[in-house]
């Protein structure tokens, strides 16, 4: 923990630094006739989060910090576990999306956790991989309105299908 | 006596048969868009709004008021139930709705958050009844210094929400200031901040994103690692006798934050670009700072859930005012209103009041209608909620990230933005592992499209000198009154660490 509390508090500094050197596209300044430039804001705001980088640093060093004390580590194989696992289910989801459109990435998504994380029964995967994006599809093109996106051109037929049922 | 046989009358007009049908419609899909995370009242209004020329004018926008009525109270069930606010007035519901669902309290948050609503919602219209014209011209006195100052204000009670570790508060306030940043130079229209030239970044940060991330992604990545993926849910079944129990116990410990959010969040609504964000983070902010258990706030109090939702109803009925009035839309779905009242052929200023007088007190009468239908359309609903949790958390959660993904691309229509919820969402993760506040973030994205030009005008105006915002009469308190407050918990920390050393 300690040793992550000062890797981060360091990433973030230089975040900070890389915003206050982007903010300085627009000017940072006062000028006349026009007020503080477009970079005035998100500059001196970024130079504030580099000085609470400094201080948390300043607070790291001192051992103010319970992390700071702490000699556990950050997480264990449980923790990077389902941060890989849940994590990078999420990210596989929003991959899949312009691949298979947002309902067939939902119904990926569902069965993979369902089935492999949560350990669900076939039935209730299945029912609940089929059913709610056929239910969201409904409601976001139907009644709202909102078009979702559908994939690659190979998803056509099934759009084709679900629009002649609306409309 | 003149106001209230006006009010007789609109109220007469909101109870006509074809009125009161459309009010129960209203209220009814306003709730469950309102839960939906990424939907609010705009979606509503906006897909329904070409529904309304089938009706006369008095009842189109009797709908859409209920319909606006609904969503607020819908944005409290999102925030208790799964823990991400779905607009942006239910931000500061999910600092204690969500811990108490957690404790198994989420019918008390549900019922807390129904009643404070509705009395928020009749206190912001009695006020509306009574100094409509009035607080108008009032709110004409905000100029840009003084809406400044009320965001610092805002930013000044989020200072108190952020714990002891300080820095890491304002390290998050200023990260959500900077990402409101991203994109275009409202003032001089140029492109700003576009990190790392990628595209997407034209089009700037919305609020929703960060809070999709922080809450949906990175709160529930975080709970699932906390609890070992074994947590298991202890709502019990809802019952009358228990709806009714937590009524009482609502009225007990949520009277102070109601009372403090009905009053504050209209003032806060009337005014101009400020609306019902503000007036519910203010709100949770005042609740917690005139406590005495100030302790209590985020670890599930029934009264910070409900001074926000008090807030939030009251703002609502509030940026009514200088959009009937002034023709000022305080808000995106005030707007859209605005939009349909032009269509319909009625010009909204000073003279509405006049010449369209059965129009405004039929809106008005409807106000009052459309809060009793909202209160027992909700609590009629709040058992579905309630069941909705007693559902395996291994079912639950896959259908919160579900939610999130669709909801975070139903409000921006951008793959971009779906990515930034993921990075948010992970990043949030390992920040909230080192005890970064990341509420203040969320917050600070919400009020820096409105904290930026305010500043950068009242510097252009006073020629670059920072005391306008001490010198001016309505400012100048209320900056003195943010400073102290943001001075407040630096000092007594400082005196703490003091007394240790001595001790």
């Amino acid at each position: 923990m300690r040793q992550g509390e000062i890797s981060l508090a360091g990433l973030l500094a230089l975040f900070s630094l890389y915003l206050m050197w982007k903010a300085t596209d627009l000017p940072i300044g006062y000028i006349r006739g026009q007020g503080p430039g477009g970079g005035f804001w998100p500059f001196w705001l970024s130079l504030g989060m580099l000085l609470s980088c400094l201080v948390i640093a300043w607070n790291w060093w001192r051992g103010k910090t319970p992390a700071s004390r702490s000699d556990e580590p950050l997480m264990d194989g449980f923790g990077w576990r389902t941060v890989v696992l849940v994590g990078g289910g999420v990210a596989a989801f929003v991959a899949l999306i312009s691949v298979v459109s947002m309902y067939g990435a939902i119904a990926i998504f569902l069965f993979y956790y369902l089935r492999f994380l949560g350990r669900h029964s076939w039935l209730l995967t299945l029912g609940l991989a089929l059913i709610l994006p056929i239910g969201l599809f409904f409601f976001f093109e139907g009644a709202m309105q909102i078009s979702m996106p559908q994939g690659m051109t190979f998803t056509q037929p099934f759009f084709d299908v679900m629009y002649d049922i609306i409309y | 006596m003149e106001i209230l046989s006006f009010l007789a009358d609109g109220v007469l007009l909101a109870l006509l048969p074809i009125n009161l049908f459309l009010i129960v419609i209203g209220v009814t899909v306003g709730l469950f868009i309102g839960a939906m995370p990424g939907l609010g009242s705009v979606n509503g209004v906006a897909i329904l709004l070409p529904i309304t020329f089938l009706v006369p004018p008095s009842s189109a926008i009797i709908f859409l008021a209920a319909i606006y009525y609904g969503a607020m109270y819908g944005g409290a069930i999102s925030s208790v139930t799964l823990g991400i606010p779905g607009a942006s007035t239910a931000v500061a519901t999910t600092f204690d709705g969500r811990p108490l669902a957690l404790k198994g309290r989420a019918s008390l948050a549900l019922v807390t958050a129904a009643l404070a609503s509705f009395v928020g919602g009749t206190v912001a219209n009695i006020f509306f009844t009574l100094f409509a014209p009035l607080l108008a011209s009032l709110a004409l006195s905000f100029g840009p210094p003084e809406i400044f100052a009320l965001m610092l204000l805002a930013f000044a009670t989020f200072v108190g929400l952020g714990g002891d570790d300080i820095p890491k508060t304002v390290f998050s306030i200023c990260f959500g200031l900077v990402l409101a940043s991203v994109g275009f130079d409202t003032i001089s229209g140029e492109p700003r901040l576009v990190l790392f030239d990628i595209p997407g970044f034209l089009r700037g940060i919305g609020f929703i994103v960060l809070a999709i991330g922080v809450y949906g992604i990175g709160e529930m990545l975080w709970t699932i690692e906390q609890t070992r993926g074994e947590i298991t849910s202890m709502n019990p079944k809802m019952t009358v006798k228990g709806m009714v129990e937590d009524a009482r116990e609502a009225a007990r410990l949520g009277w102070r934050g109601t009372t403090i959010g009905s009053i504050l969040g209209f003032f806060v609504g009337v005014l101009p670009a400020a609306g019902a964000t503000p007036g519910s983070l203010m709100s949770y902010g005042v609740a917690k700072m005139m406590s005495r258990n100030p302790q209590d706030y985020g670890n599930g109090t029934p009264d910070g859930v409900a001074a926000p939702e008090a807030a939030n109803n009251s703002a609502s009925t509030g940026a009514m005012l200088p959009m009937l009035t002034l023709g000022i839309p305080g808000s995106p779905t005030t707007a859209i209103l605005l939009g349909g009242m032009v269509i319909w052929g009625l010009t909204p200023g000073p003279r509405l009041f006049v010449d369209e007088s059965e129009f405004v007190w039929g809106l008005i009468g409807s106000f009052y209608i459309s809060n009793v239908a909202a209160l027992v359309i909700n609590l009629a609903f709040i058992p579905l909620f309630i069941w909705m949790l007693r559902m395996p958390f291994t079912i639950l959660s896959p259908l919160i990230f579900v939610l999130s993904i669709v909801g975070g691309f139903a409000a921006s229509h951008s793959m971009h933005d779906l990515w930034l919820i993921v990075i948010f969402g992970i990043g949030a993760f390992f920040m909230r592992k080192f005890d970064y506040p990341l509420a203040p973030a969320v917050l600070a994205i919400v009020l820096g499209p409105i904290a930026e030009p305010t500043l950068r005008q009242s510097l252009l105006l006073s020629s670059g000198d920072p005391t306008i915002f001490f010198t001016r009469p309505i400012a100048g308190p209320i900056t003195v009154i943010a400073i102290v407050l943001i001075l407040l918990p630096a000092l007594k920390l400082f005196r703490r660490n003091r007394a240790v050393v001595h001790s």
